[in-house]
């Protein structure tokens, strides 16, 4: 192997190799696996099927999300609400048939700790740094920003880790995304992360992995981290890497799954040498400046569609690449909006403030700060807040952000994946406008024929004050 | 999972770039415990419009679907490569894919061919007429008399040939992933079980 200065990627990587085999593809060790609903029932049948076990359960965790309704879930004699889809209900029952006979340690939907399975990871000290961590989704690249190697899988793969807690993989290429600078006032890591999806484009990221580095990362709390990790899929990366560092450790110290004692000394000085050496080489590097972001929007049905708030929805012919002219006038077509309007005069009828890429507490305090004292539009149908975890919604209530937040008008969910991909009651009715903190303006996404705006925890809130895709630095002053 | 070594039909051209997984199979459906039964719902946004593609008569029980870049992007859900499957597609053929889609579909026996745009764009125009041939033994597509190369990484198409249960062959190296647990920096100590394990009792209704 290379003995030359390493990127933080090959340092995980070494770390890993079970076995090589000729070609370049290495049997990789897997030391975390979430599980959630909707992409293990499969694996577990096949393991069944061949009469196989989960070879490391004490390394699994599995926690239901995708389906679980945001109302209540426990009546107030115990016993738990019936789930009115009866699919998702078999869905849910699967999950807990099969941690049962498999053993896996498991977080239910019924538990004050349950929640979005990248919220849950980190908060737990599940997700650490130097680990190869996976679960069938892809905003398993969330758990990046702890330093570690975390990519989603499909099912074969989460059966292939349960049976055997290896993957066969190939090793990626690396791109180096630098962000130096202090983000503008009212600009927040989500807004950094969609405009650098935007200029790389969601195909940008393919066969690579991106480690996020420069003054600007350095400086982001844990919470901003997530964000922007989270979102490397979208610009086509299956893992985004952030070094960790004194802020990761202060973080993870003390929580429930994290080590401890003697042993959290020893990893620490372990991950304190995983950072990018000096003179280490990426195969792709691109630069930002963080005074150059503004608060963003997207104005398509793909996460790449992205401008400023203060900007304008493009003229298809104004892309060079017939593709994507025609991509950009179906997408128009699909979003309801003509060329050339100002974004700050679309209006919406729906806002989501919540997903595994904004339902942290920071995410909260940022919205609560622009509802304070305000109500949400009259022309607002639907107003959720879906705190990402029970734990993130009771420190959110300790803080009377709750209050703020219902005062104002808006809906104070249960945790869980709601409105970001619609599995559960939360939908977004055909024709209809979301401004939403998820991840995916695809079309349907939040529902079919719904029309999807990603935006930031503070221009949701800013959306949901005055019924339109509003510039949040007019609403909040420095 | 059977071998295959060759792919032969008529071809979908769907042609577009940037097909997520949300387009192939809406989440909607994924509240399904099976693999099987996902192929009525595939595509359905866009096969809701009339004269769509899929419902052209020339292409019913086409094997091959042919698309622009960055094909399969958005989701990890394997429920794409089983809707794909279901329809009875057995090969896509696209300027570029996402990495979780190709890695999914190979897991599925589905052979993701990567041919450049302007091989793309000419089997676009073939598939109107012509029927095209994959081989995966030779990396190469037949249409009409032109020929596209294409290359596929060697395991992936030993496994594809050889219809491969991959984790029976992982299985075989049991002695070094145990080797590999004894020194691993961070298997050293135990993790904590989550305190949440417990309310197990309530039934879902």
């Amino acid at each position: 192997m290379n003995a030359g200065p390493k990127t933080l990627y090959e340092k995980i990587w070494d770390a890993h190799v079970v076995e090589r085999r000729g070609d370049g593809t290495c049997l990789i060790y897997i030391d975390r696996h979430l599980v959630h609903e909707v992409t293990s029932p499969q694996a577990f049948d096949g393991l069944r099927a061949k009469g196989r076990r989960v070879r490391r359960p004490d390394l699994t965790l599995a926690v239901p999300d995708h389906n679980v309704p945001t109302t209540r879930r426990v009546t107030d004699n115990g016993r738990r609400e019936p789930v009115s889809d009866p699919r998702s209900a078999e869905q849910l029952a699967a999950l807990e048939a099969n941690v049962r006979e498999f053993e896996v340690p498991y977080i239910s939907d019924v538990a004050a700790e349950q929640g979005i399975v990248h919220v849950v990871g980190p908060e737990q000290g599940f997700t650490l740094p130097g680990t190869t961590l996976v679960c069938g989704d892809s905003h398993t690249a969330a758990h990046g920003a702890l330093g570690a190697l975390a990519f989603g899988i499909g099912t074969s793969e989460v059966e292939h880790v349960l049976a055997t807690q290896t993957l066969l993989l190939k090793p990626s290429r690396t791109m180096e995304v630098r962000v130096e600078g202090k983000l503008p006032f009212g600009v927040s890591a989500k807004d950094l992360i969609l405009t650098i999806i935007g200029r790389i484009g969601t195909a940008g990221g393919n066969g690579h992995v991106i480690e996020y580095r420069g003054s600007t990362f350095r400086e982001m709390s844990i919470e901003g981290r997530l964000t922007v990790a989270n979102m490397s899929i979208e610009a086509g990366a299956r893992s985004g890497l952030f070094a960790p560092d004194e802020t990761t450790f202060a973080y993870l110290k003390g929580r429930p799954m994290a080590p401890a004692g003697d042993d959290w000394q020893r990893m620490v000085d372990w991950w304190r040498t995983l950072h990018s050496d000096e003179g280490a080489a990426f195969d792709r590097s691109v630069r930002f400046d963080a005074a150059d972001v503004a608060p963003s929007v997207t104005w398509g049905t793909s996460p790449e569609d992205v401008v400023a708030v203060t900007g304008r929805v493009p003229d298809p012919d104004s892309f060079a690449d017939p593709a994507k002219r025609n991509a950009a006038r179906k997408s128009l077509e699909y979003m309801g909006l003509e060329a050339g309007t100002a974004m700050a005069d679309v209006t919406v009828e729906h806002v989501f403030i919540g997903s595994c890429t904004n339902s942290r507490i920071e995410d909260l305090r940022a919205a609560a700060q622009v509802v304070r004292a305000r109500k949400v539009d009259p022309r607002i149908k639907q107003a959720l807040v879906v705190p990402g975890s029970g734990l993130v919604k009771r420190q959110a209530e300790k803080e009377g952000l709750d209050r703020i937040f219902i005062e104002a008008g808006f809906q104070w969910r249960e945790p869980g994946c709601s409105m970001c991909l619609a599995m559960n009651p939360d939908k977004v009715p055909a024709g209809e406008r979301c401004a939403s903190t998820s991840n995916r303006n695809f079309v349907g996404r939040q529902g079919p024929g719904a029309r999807t705006h990603l935006v930031s925890p503070a221009m949701a809130a800013a959306a949901a004050v005055t019924g339109r895709l509003a510039d949040v630095r007019e609403l909040v002053s420095p | 999972m059977t071998g295959v070594t060759r792919v032969e039909g008529r071809a979908i051209p769907l042609g577009l770039s940037n097909v997520d997984t949300d387009l192939i199979i809406p989440a909607a459906h994924l509240k399904t415990v099976s693999r099987e039964g996902l192929g009525r719902h595939a595509f359905e946004a866009l096969r809701a419009v009339p004269g769509n593609v899929f419902d052209d008569p020339r292409f019913e029980g086409a094997p091959i679907l042919i698309a622009g870049d960055n094909f399969g992007c958005g989701s990890s859900r394997e429920h794409a490569a089983w809707a794909l499957t279901d329809m009875g597609i057995q090969a896509v053929v696209a300027s570029g894919f996402s990495d979780i889609f190709a890695s999914n579909a190979f897991k599925n026996g589905i052979v993701a061919v990567e041919i450049p745009q302007p091989g793309i764009d000419r089997l676009l125009a073939i598939s109107a007429e012509h029927a095209i041939s994959i081989d995966v033994e030779a990396m190469s597509v037949v249409a009409a008399g032109e020929y596209f190369p294409f290359t596929l990484d060697p395991f992936r198409r030993e496994c594809l040939l050889r219809g491969l249960d991959e984790i029976g062959v992982t299985l075989e190296s049991e002695a070094a992933i145990a080797d590999y647990e004894k020194s691993a920096p961070l298997l050293g100590w135990k993790m904590a079980k989550p305190s949440a394990e417990r309310r197990l009792a309530l039934r879902f209704g």
